[in-house]
């Protein structure tokens, strides 16, 4: 019986366990493998060396993709945090129709993201959406054909993320605010204490964690957008908007180069470590001190 | 008693007749003609496997121009099972005759004589190390160009048979508020544009130096930087709202007048038709400036099936592709012309006669040409590569110069 007890839980998670292990770092393993090879049509597993590798930083294409990645990542993290956080204190000034407005700013969050970009789409397009109709008030030199001018197109993706992001980040930092101890508040409060003050002094400060979680929510959103440029640019005008999983995506299933593809997943997969490795630690560490 | 062993003996007699129209010849074929005209074709080849007795299993992947097809393929492959029948062209078919899972048709290719009927260049993709591994289906011809009847004859403009002429119409057009050129700013169309130029620039053996053997003092040479100067003049004569845009928008541009030409393969020809408007009357098809020909063939790539009836419906089905009356039946739905010279025309319009006249000239005097942006001269790795250096180019302020080197490099590091 005492055996049992002690053993159940793990028979109970070791399906699931083994599965993980399987499907996820098994997958993992696989794709770092290929990534060593030569594959085209079909995965072949003789290693030759780190030739994808070098193919992929020779690539243009690939250097467009990560440095979107970039650009969008940071753009997409900072505004949506900004955003997110002053819609949230806004909200936060126990207004009257406070349930209402947070519906309709966290409304965004349940649309597919191919819905969001499908509307931008038609909302940016310079002969249908916003440079049409301010031409159509009489302003006949308004431009804003950033989604067809390959150096501003990877801009307009960050509009459509940010419009679908930010109201979820406001939720969050709602919740973070209103988890703030109201003692010290008052206290600040019959201190004298400005409300600004009160708020980047001792509540922005207290909900740390809360911009962590915010942080990595939208950093992994970042790292995997895919539907979202696949609808509302398709990767154009020309390659100008490809992100590194859409890059994958194409050397995998349209080019037959599964070798390249692997090899730009494994590098994904690092950019992922690089932003979440130092977290866990960070999360460990506080909890073993 | 009696009865029963009477049931017993019916039953077995019943259930062996029901064997014998199953060991009939079957076919699964993997493809992805799933819209309007095209679906009518497909059944048309699946009624006449009908007639013959055989038996069709359909397996139709739509989606990605075919990606999604060669996704279930290779999972299909991977595992053992591959379907009878694919539609696949160009070096595809080579590729997978590298992994070892073609099937071998050259005795129904000599009992046909195929060798005799199918012009060589294009018999050429049909065979792997000699023996015979696909059968062609249709010979779509991508260097057309399509013209709004009316807008020529207001602006007194002439179809052009040089980029010169070309270039001057368009400017006459684009100073007259026309668009000159309706294009849809998709990578692939770009590279239709881009294929069509180099042919009339390079010629045909230049194109095929460039193009099939990526010979690299031909990617830079001086005529590869006039393709990227005449593709920088392209850019001038497309509207504004060209990005993303579909070919078959870009086509309604030129049907509704708002654009007097478009540069695409003769499936654009499906889309007047389709509107009910007449070849020669509302719109015009010519061949783009300088000669050649260059042709996007669709083929089925017959796989290594086990059992003797799934490998009688491969022949069959191979016979019956090429055969006379499923090429053109077929081609009429389709919009293409009949890979085999020897069909009637009969039935079908001017554009598809002046097409099968100028292929038979173009294979006469070697300037039959694999179109590279449909997959038919490279592998597909190569083939985007270059296709990649097109579109950024033509999407941004790229000299022609630091083109030439890009497609260069492009096409090394894809090798």
């Amino acid at each position: 019986m005492a055996w049992l007890e002690k053993h159940v839980p793990k028979m109970v998670l070791a399906p699931s366990f083994a599965v993980i292990l399987f499907f996820v770092y098994g997958f993992i393993g696989w794709t770092a493998w290929v990534s060593l090879t030569r594959s085209r049509l079909l995965p072949r597993y003789d290693i030759v060396g780190f030739i994808q590798y070098q193919r992929l930083f020779d690539s243009p294409r690939w250097d467009t993709a990560i440095s979107n990645l970039f650009i969008f990542g940071f753009l997409f993290i900072v505004i949506s945090m900004f955003l997110g956080l002053f819609l949230a204190i806004l909200l936060d000034q126990k207004i009257r129709t406070e349930g209402m407005l947070r519906t309709i700013y966290l409304y965004p969050m349940a649309l597919s993201l191919i819905v969001t970009g499908t509307a931008w789409k038609w909302i940016l397009n310079p002969g249908l959406g916003i440079e049409a109709v301010v031409r159509g008030w009489g302003f006949e030199n308004f431009r804003f054909d950033w989604l067809i001018n390959p150096d501003y197109a990877i801009y307009t993706i960050v509009i459509a993320g940010v419009w679908q992001a930010s109201g979820f980040v406001m939720a969050l930092f709602l919740a973070g605010l209103r988890s703030v101890d109201d003692e010290i508040i008052k206290a600040a409060q019959v201190d004298g204490i400005p409300t600004l003050r009160i708020y980047s002094a001792i509540i922005i400060p207290s909900m740390a964690p809360i911009f962590l979680s915010a942080f990595i929510v939208l950093a992994h959103l970042a790292i995997k957008s895919f539907d979202l440029v696949i609808a509302l640019t398709g990767g154009g005008p020309g390659y100008a908007t490809d992100l590194p999983a859409t890059y994958m995506y194409a050397l995998a299933f349209s080019r037959g180069d599964i070798g390249q593809a692997a090899s730009s997943a494994m590098v994904m997969m690092m950019v992922v470590f690089a932003i979440v490795v130092p977290y866990l630690y960070s999360e460990l560490r506080a909890k073993n001190d | 008693m009696f009865t029963r062993t009477t049931f017993a003996a019916a039953t077995a007699a019943l259930l062996m007749t029901g064997s014998a129209a199953m060991a009939g010849p079957k076919a699964e074929v993997l493809h992805w003609w799933t819209s309007g005209g095209e679906a009518k074709a497909v059944a048309v080849l699946q009624k006449e496997f009908a007639d013959n007795g055989g038996e069709w299993t359909d397996m139709p992947v739509a989606g990605g121009g075919g990606d999604a097809a060669m996704t279930a393929l290779r999972a299909r492959v991977l595992s053992g099972n591959p379907p009878t029948a694919v539609q696949l062209k160009g070096p595809a078919i080579q590729e997978w005759y590298a992994e070892g899972v073609l099937a071998d048709i050259s005795d129904v290719a000599k009992a046909e004589g195929w060798d005799k009927i199918l012009p060589p260049a294009i018999a050429k993709h049909m065979k792997c190390d000699g023996k015979w591994c696909a059968a062609p289906v249709n010979v779509h011809r991508v260097d057309w160009i399509w013209a709004n009847a009316d807008i020529l004859k207001k602006y007194n403009i002439k179809m052009p048979t040089t980029w010169a002429e070309f270039n001057a119409a368009a400017d006459k057009l684009k100073a007259a508020g026309v668009t000159p050129l309706a294009h849809g700013g998709q990578a692939w169309q770009d590279a239709t544009v881009f294929e069509a130029i180099a042919k009339g620039i390079l010629g045909a053996d230049g194109f095929r130096k460039a193009f099939v053997e990526l010979d690299t003092a031909t990617l830079t040479s001086d005529k590869m930087i006039a393709v990227f100067d005449q593709m920088r003049k392209m850019r001038g004569y497309v509207d504004d709202n060209f990005s993303g845009r579909d070919w078959n928008l870009a086509t309604a541009m030129v049907m509704n007048g708002e654009a007097a030409f478009q540069i695409m393969g003769d499936w654009a020809k499906g889309e007047f038709m389709a509107a009910g408007k007449v070849p020669g009357k509302d719109f015009l098809c010519g061949a783009t400036p300088g000669g050649g020909f260059l042709y996007n063939v669709d083929s089925f790539a017959m796989f290594k099936v086990a059992g003797a009836d799934r490998q009688a419906g491969q022949k069959l089905l191979a016979k019956l592709i090429v055969g006379k009356n499923f090429q053109k039946v077929f081609n009429l739905y389709k919009g293409s012309i009949p890979v085999r010279t020897d069909v009637s025309l009969d039935d079908f319009d001017v554009c598809a006669h002046k097409s099968a006249a100028d292929m038979a000239a173009a294979s006469a005097d070697g300037s039959l040409l694999p179109s590279y942006a449909h997959g038919m001269a490279l592998r597909s790795a190569q083939s985007g590569a270059i296709t990649d250096v097109v579109t950024a180019f033509f999407n941004s302020d790229m000299s022609s110069a630091d083109a030439v080197k890009a497609l260069a490099k492009a096409v090394k590091n894809s090798l």
